[in-house]
């Protein structure tokens, strides 16, 4: 206990313990100890201490039970000492206890305080052991190192406990290694450099000194020999502290170096010169990153000499490469503490991959990976040294000696290791690279698990093409290139191959040279590997995207293609497509566009812009740079494979008003037509899909059935098997059908019965645009009449109950479109179908319920029982009138539309004013939409008619509102106001708000109108008003 | 002076017409500079009155060095009997002409007969193993680590002939050689460049048939 409470613990500079998590493990580790011992331990308990333990306590006499004399606050125990004095004393607020079992006692007592009683009593009595044990066995205890010296102790102690308090003195001691085990525990897992990183760069270090004249240091040691199983080298407590060892270094130009690797880093101590020192533990220059960045800056001659080091040389041997795998592993698996085994491995990894990174060559600009630079796994000095481009020349100049090399392998191998901070290691750093962090996780996940023994055979035979790549001149690496296009590069195996052995380094590395083979080579590989997701990912966080949209400059045709190629397939997900944007990729893809006489580059660039095109950034950008004209121009290409990608971009596009607008005007629309009836089931799809998003606008529409588009869509509904371009086909037959004229052109060719057809057992997206297209073709009473005697209401109905919304929107539509029809309403209602829309009410959904209100209509008014349809629904017409508080004018409208019908039966009308539908509507009649403005005069005009309504929409102030109505520029809303004003002016209250707020005059126009309805509804308005001037007249001469 | 050139025109023009009848991808006025060009390379004769016989593989070499930036010596004396069709160590005005017909403007056809030719460095019709080393000897860095440090360069040559020696005879003839071109382009110069880059194609050309035409 004495070590771990003196040097593991945090004290604060006034003697308090630091609340760290640290001291609460320990604290709550002695209080275990603490409560158990008399348990344990019940004849050491007993032992008295040569000195009371006392402290301030919170305890008072009250908590004190039997066993204790307590008078008024002073308490005693009971038990005593050989002298008879207590073994517990409280005189408050200060305690002054004994032995062990007192202690646990009082622990016992303290109850849910009992660990600040531990604290306090700690922070109080710094130095337990030598008021528990005495001095001279405190002494002892503190040098951990001496069991023999005890019984010489105990020799001397002649009183006749002394083997008690020996026995004592050893539970002490095994108690505190077990308190520092723990401790060690919870800090290796905090950990950021470990003792294999620091044997591994000790290893480097030793390497360096060797070499006679032109060694760096002089000489490296170990302060220690003794290596403890988790490979550190420090004493225990010290280990306690993150310090993993010591070391003393020699460099050439300055004194030796005191070092201490800890977990956080290397630093300056007061000179430990060797093994067991009690001081220079301390801290006494600025901490490092790691061994290295310290030696840089203690010995500016190690730094000069370190960085002549050419650490571009030279890849590993594959052979050594493994040896160095397996020894790592090996040690992990001796490794006691398990937590950090997995990052280790992790790490290793990387820097296996880092390894072969290093293409030989002299090139000199060395620049860190970007990869691992967002990743945070670089240390800031940047040790991760990876020379980006070769040049073949250059790799003949730099043949280096044998033995020169392999250092500088290990040495590599060694920085890779020690640069990297195990992921997760330290909270602050996660933050602050959070988000790279997370991409980072995802792409772990995605690999395999892998382990050398069950890797394929293609796994050997790319690395070692990867070598050669490496170390090849032009001649060499076209012909592996070539070599390794013959893998089967469309196989995940070889492509995750090509990456883990660092061969992708190496291709995009080669974009960057002015060889034209290799890139062409290199090229051919990318375009191939990159269909696979993590390829693609991994090309752009090593920067090769830019590299590749580089050569989209190229006067070489062959690269051109292959280049935009290769990014039509990695530019799948948007950080890529953000890249080729900022590159100024887009701009260089259109003018490949434009290349006429190699169709093969036009028609790659076309590729690359339909996977860009699916950023809408990117389609402005392609606008920008006047794509639009060149795609016209090569949609008249008679060549499939070019329309393809053409048509996809222009659909994909087609999103944008800019580019329906184009489409429409640039004369685009009869290409995409004439390519309905390509024999090419994707190019039919996907101008399919481009009718579809441009059909919304009447003149794309009236095209398409001027170049006669509408009987080769109708045939596409023949390739039911297909239901992607079921879904494109289906899509436009539905938006061409809102044009009354395609409609009976659709007709000429049966497509109302085929649809009919596709009701069932269809992907929802070909039953929304199915659905869809049978509302627009039921507004025409022949089309209404066909669904049902092919069958189609029936199954209309059942989509009733799915849960799709946009699907919902169109069925009620199109049940509602089909309930205007007597006969066929006859089969909702037998279908329970009112039921099931007026359910569709209670649906989140805002364009769901209005939808659902406005097929409410058709039904109620053609139903046979309206009245005691709606009434059979219990609780319909709450739904119905508390959907009047919505905030959303589509979905009022609606409402009040279905409340204007609703209220033709009276009986269902009493009930709505029960449920309070006059003021909601009142409180409506201050709207400014006229198509709202319509429907709520409607509804109000027919809530009327039941009881005092007039008279509480008048005192609702519904009635001036009203009145405004008829200054709307919309004819309906006058009809509908005029009816509604008609009902009001029953009551005599309405008539002179009506005229006081001018009604007459407008009336009287409206009179002239040629709407029949509408003149009787002024007229009788204004009958109303006049009988009450006249009634009023006449009482006042009566009187 | 004048009337020795107006002689010499005279008949670089009757030379060049009778050549252009012979030789793909050059009009008459472009045969008419690479004569002009070839004298100018050729230099004065030593001893005038002496007929001198062509570019001999010095010379040769020099330009294929630098106009061409050739430096694989192994290659430039391939290219050298490549273009020495009649074997006397000279590379005559005719063959001169005839070569760079292919070198510069070569169809595939053409270019995979040459390549072949450069290759095939005993000129036995075939490119062995042992050629394949040769002309591959440079071009991968050693591995001193390992026992054999020629093990990568052999293992390459492996791979080669694995990909082209259709026939499996263990050595590539013309029809194997050809064969594998045709699948993969890049395959053509596979054992080192013997053709110029198109960048060095532009400045020669330009420099030949534009400068020479603007006295």
């Amino acid at each position: 206990m004495g070590v771990s409470l003196t040097k593991a613990a945090l004290w604060t500079s006034s003697g308090k313990l630091e609340f760290t998590p640290m001291n609460e493990s320990l604290l709550k580790e002695i209080l275990s100890f603490v409560e158990q011992f008399s348990s344990q331990h019940p004849q050491e308990a007993e032992h008295v201490f040569e000195e009371p333990l006392q402290w301030s306590t919170t305890l008072v006499a009250s908590d004190f039970k039997t066993d204790y004399d307590i008078s008024d606050s002073d308490v005693q125990s009971h038990e005593k000492d050989s002298e008879g004095h207590p073994l517990l004393r409280l005189s408050p607020p200060t305690v002054y206890v004994r032995s062990f079992s007192q202690l646990s006692k009082l622990v016992h007592l303290a109850d849910d305080k009992k660990l600040e009683e531990v604290r306090a009593c700690l922070e109080e009595n710094r130095d337990p052991v030598v008021k528990i044990l005495g001095p001279c066995f405190a002494n002892v205890l503190e040098r951990e190192d001496t069991d023999t010296d005890v019984l010489g102790l105990a020799d001397k102690d002649q009183a006749k406990d002394s083997e008690v308090k020996v026995k004592l003195f050893h539970l002490l001691q095994t108690t505190d290694k077990l308190f520092l085990s723990k401790l060690l525990e919870e800090i290796s897992e905090q950990v950021r450099l470990d003792p294999t990183t620091v044997k591994n760069d000790m290893e480097l270090l030793k390497q360096l000194c060797s070499g006679g004249e032109k060694r760096v240091l002089k000489s490296v040691r170990y302060t220690s020999d003794y290596e403890f199983s988790n490979g550190c080298r420090a004493p225990l407590w010290r280990q306690v502290h993150g310090e993993i060892c010591y070391l003393v270094i020699e460099p050439c130009d300055t004194d030796n170096l005191y070092i201490t690797c800890s977990t956080a880093g290397v630093f300056l101590n007061g000179g430990i010169k060797q093994e067991g020192e009690e001081s220079g533990y301390e801290r006494t220059s600025d901490m490092y990153e790691d061994l290295l960045t310290l030696l840089k800056s203690q010995s500016p001659y190690f730094a000069k000499n370190i960085n002549k080091q050419d650490f571009g040389v030279q890849e590993l041997p594959s052979t050594q490469r493994i040896q160095h795998v397996e020894s790592v592993d090996m040690e992990e698996q001796g490794q006691p503490q398990r937590s950090y085994e997995q990052q280790e491995k992790n790490v290793h990894d990387k820097a296996r991959q880092q390894h072969t990174l290093n293409k030989a060559g002299g090139e000199k600009k060395y620049e860190p990976c970007p990869r691992w630079k967002n990743l945070g796994l670089m240390s800031p000095c940047g040790y991760v040294i990876i020379p980006c481009k070769i040049k073949a020349e250059e790799k003949k100049s730099s043949k280096s000696s044998g033995e020169e090399r392999s250092v500088k392998i290990a040495l590599l191998s060694v920085l890779f290791l020690f640069s990297k901070t195990p992921a997760g290691a330290l909270p602050v750093e996660l933050s602050s690279e959070s988000s790279s962090e997370s991409e980072e996780e995802e792409e772990q996940s995605e690999r395999r698990p892998e382990s050398n023994t069950d890797l394929p055979s293609e796994y050997w035979q790319i690395q070692k093409l990867v070598k050669y790549l490496k170390g090849g001149d032009q001649t060499a690496t076209v012909l592996t290139l070539c070599a390794m296009m013959d893998f089967n590069l469309m196989q995940e195996t070889c492509q995750l191959a090509i990456r883990d052995v660092g061969g992708l380094e190496v291709l995009i590395n080669l974009l960057d040279t002015d060889e034209v083979k290799c890139k062409i080579g290199s090229l051919k590989i990318l375009r191939k590997i990159s269909h696979n997701v993590q390829i693609r990912r991994t090309i752009v966080d090593m920067g090769g995207l830019q590299s590749i949209v580089k050569i989209l400059d190229s006067p070489v045709k062959d690269l051109k293609a292959l280049a935009a190629e290769t990014i039509a397939n990695v530019a799948r997900f948007r950080r890529a497509r953000r890249t080729v944007r900022q590159y100024g990729g887009i701009k260089k893809l259109v003018k490949l566009l434009d290349c006429e006489k190699d169709v093969e580059v036009a028609r790659c660039g076309a590729l690359a812009l339909w996977s860009c095109s699916k950023s809408t950034k990117n389609k402005e950008a392609i606008r920008k740079a006047g794509g639009i004209p060149l795609l016209g121009r090569l949609l008249k290409s008679p060549h499939e494979n070019m329309l393809i990608p053409v048509v996809g971009t222009l659909q994909e596009c087609a999103s944008e008003e800019s580019y329906r607008i184009a489409i429409q005007t640039e004369g685009m629309v009869n290409d995409l037509v004439k390519n309905l009836s390509s024999d090419n089931d994707e190019l039919q799809m996907h101008c399919a899909s481009a009718i579809f998003k441009c059909a919304e606008d009447k003149q794309t529409r009236d095209l398409v059935r001027k170049y006669k588009g509408l009987q080769p869509l109708v045939s596409l509904l023949a390739k039911a098997n297909n239901k992607q371009l079921l879904a494109a086909a289906t899509g436009a037959i539905w938006k061409c059908s809102i044009s009354i004229e395609n409609v009976a052109k659709f007709q000429e060719h049966k497509a109302l019965e085929t649809l009919v057809g596709l009701l069932t057992d269809q992907p929802e997206e070909v039953l929304v645009n199915v659905v869809g297209a049978l509302g627009e073709f039921a507004q025409i009473p022949d089309s209404k009449a066909t669904i049902r005697k092919c069958g189609g209401i029936k199954p209309l109905v059942n989509l009733l109950t799915g849960t799709n919304q946009a699907l919902l929107v169109n069925v009620t539509k199109a049940v509602g479109a089909c309930a205007t029809d007597k006969e066929n309403m006859a089969i909702i209602d037998q279908l329970d179908g009112v039921r099931l829309v007026w359910s569709l009410l209670k649906n989140p959904s805002a364009d769901v319920q209005s939808s659902s209100a406005w097929a409410l209509c058709p039904c109620i008014e053609n139903a046979k029982d309206a009245g005691e349809m709606v009434r059979s629904l219990v609780g319909g017409l709450e739904l119905i009138v508390n959907l009047l508080k919505s905030t959303n004018n589509e979905v009022l409208a609606s409402i009040c539309a279905a409340i204007a019908k609703i209220a033709k039966d009276k009986e269902n009308l009493a009930v709505l004013t029960d449920h309070g539908v006059v003021p909601l509507l009142a409180k409506l009649t201050n709207t400014t939409d006229d198509r709202l403005r319509r429907h709520l005069a409607e509804a109000i005009g027919h809530c009327c008619i039941w009881g005092s309504n007039r008279a509480s929409f008048g005192e609702a102030g519904a009635v001036a509102p009203l009145v405004r109505y008829l200054k709307s520029k919309d004819s309906t809303v006058h009809q509908s106001t005029a009816m509604a004003l008609y009902q009001l002016s029953k009551d005599p209250h309405n008539c002179i708000t009506m005229h006081e707020k001018g009604v007459v005059k407008p009336l009287i126009h409206i009179m002239g109108s040629n709407d029949e309805i509408l003149q009787e509804a002024a007229a009788g308005c204004v009958r109303n008003i006049r009988l009450l001037a006249l009634a009023n007249r006449k009482a006042r001469l009566f009187y | 002076m004048s009337e020795m050139s107006a002689m010499n025109r005279k008949l670089i023009q009757t030379l060049a017409e009778s050549i252009s009848k012979h030789v793909e991808h050059f009009n008459k006025t472009e045969v008419e500079c690479l004569i002009r060009e070839f004298n100018v390379l050729m230099g004065e004769p030593a001893t005038p009155g002496r007929a001198v016989t062509g570019l001999d593989r010095g010379k040769f070499r020099s330009i294929l060095h630098n106009i061409f930036g050739m430096t694989d010596d192994m290659i430039m004396d391939g290219v050298f009997r490549s273009f020495d069709k009649d074997n006397d160590s000279f590379v005559s005005m005719k063959e001169w002409i005839e070569g760079l017909s292919v070198f510069l403007r070569g169809t595939l056809d053409e270019k995979i007969k040459y390549c072949f030719h450069v290759y095939d460095l005993n000129g036995d019709n075939y490119i062995s193993r042992e050629e394949m080393f040769h002309m591959l000897k440079n071009s991968l860095i050693r591995q001193p680590t390992e026992e054999d440090p020629d093990e990568g360069i052999k293992d390459l040559v492996e791979i080669t002939l694995k990909k082209m020696d259709h026939d499996h005879d263990g050595r590539l003839s013309f029809a194997d050689f050809e064969m594998a071109v045709r699948e993969e382009n890049l395959l053509l110069e596979a054992f080192g460049t013997c053709l110029p880059d198109t960048m060095s194609i532009e400045i020669f050309e330009q420099h030949v048939f534009q400068e020479q035409l603007e006295p």
